[in-house]
């Protein structure tokens, strides 16, 4: 069976694959576990089973190897007040480092990989359950749950301090 | 009612976060190559050169160089058959062709008439890997008929095959197939067409 060149994969499921470790670890390890998932992908892709779909293989690998960058991170001393200097990241002040990542990162983990499997690499339910665990139903809840807090803490900060400041 | 729709819709909360991130990809394209390369799995690592006869494609395994090919033979084509007949583990990683790239620039230029590079002969065996080993015996400026190269190859009658052996080269400008001519004198067929031949011949003819 001929398998195309990794180039081409790289090239075709890289991007998508990057917005999903960026969503899923940050901005400080997304790069490392990006590297880390293509390293690992290249090195078992001559065994790739024919017909096989490529993307879910990939953000598969990515899922394990965003935890172990989830789990360093959780050990790491957890820091105060403000985020770091935002002149250590590429993109543009108040893009998605600042203002889209801290509200993803107050989501459970699970919410987290859910949305952004689901919604970033657009897989069905039923491959995000076989990558998470649990069943196909659990994980549609979990990625509708991340939705609506995320459409509430970052969509509508303004609400959620409303809220947050009328609470007892 | 749409707001059920609107709430499962979760495509607009990420518009921030770039669908494609250039720089990022270049960056983590070059960590990935180099990565691969200390890890012992880049299978075949492959860049282009810019030459007068346009951009050739240039790949290397571990072991040497193992293609060159001219833009009419379709890159892409070319990097799936290396794909297929080598190993799916193909990336652009000029790093390892940094010297193949370097001679073919002198060669073109007029300053080198040889080339001093480890070569990996898998795409080729049998007679037409002989036919390969004795290419490089034709001088830099000479030129030596395909009855002459069968000869040298240990078989006169096997004219025809010869051909057949420089045609599917795939080491091309590397491993000198254009200097094998017809007996009439006349540059003959070549991979990379036949103006392409007849500009080597003038190249090395000149310097």
């Amino acid at each position: 069976m001929t398998q195309e060149p990794f180039e081409l994969v790289v090239e075709r499921h890289g991007p998508t694959v990057l917005r999903v470790c960026r969503a899923v670890v940050g901005p400080g390890s997304a790069e490392d576990a990006w590297s880390e998932t293509f390293l690992s992908a290249l090195r078992a892709y001559p065994r790739l089973r024919a017909g096989s779909n490529v993307e879910a293989w990939l953000v598969t690998i990515a899922h394990r190897k965003s935890i172990d960058h989830v789990r360093a991170q959780g050990r790491r001393p957890v820091p105060t007040g403000e985020l770091p200097d935002r002149g250590i990241f590429t993109g543009i002040p108040g893009g998605w480092e600042r203002d889209l990542w801290s509200a993803l990162k107050e989501l459970p983990l699970k919410q987290r990989q859910t949305v952004a499997y689901h919604y970033l690499a657009g897989l069905p339910y039923a491959d995000i359950a076989e990558i998470v665990g649990g069943t196909p139903e659990a994980a549609r809840r979990a990625a509708a749950d991340g939705i609506a807090t995320l459409r509430r803490t970052y969509l509508n900060p303004q609400l959620e301090r409303d809220r947050q400041g009328a609470a007892p | 009612m749409m707001t059920t729709q609107h709430t499962l819709d979760g495509g607009d909360l990420f518009v921030p976060l770039p669908e494609v991130d250039t720089e990022a990809q270049r960056r983590l394209h070059n960590r990935l190559a180099a990565a691969a390369t200390k890890a012992g799995i880049l299978d075949v690592a492959y860049r282009t050169v810019d030459t007068p006869l346009g951009a050739l494609l240039l790949a290397a395994t571990e072991e040497g160089l193992v293609r060159v090919a001219y833009g009419i033979q379709d890159h892409d084509k070319v990097l799936e058959q290396l794909a297929s007949r080598v190993s799916p583990r193909v990336l652009r990683a000029p790093a390892r062709l940094d010297l193949a790239a370097q001679q073919i620039e002198e060669y073109f230029a007029g300053r080198r008439t040889g080339f001093d590079l480890p070569l990996d002969l898998r795409l080729s065996a049998g007679f037409r890997r002989n036919v390969l080993t004795h290419l490089p015996e034709i001088p830099y400026g000479k030129t030596a008929s395909y009855a002459e190269l069968a000869a040298a190859a240990g078989h006169p009658k096997a004219v025809r095959a010869v051909g057949t052996a420089c045609a599917m080269n795939p080491l091309p400008v590397v491993v000198p197939c254009h200097r094998v001519v017809r007996s009439d004198g006349t540059a003959g067929q070549y991979v990379g067409g036949t103006d392409a031949k007849k500009l080597l011949l003038t190249l090395e003819a000149a310097a």
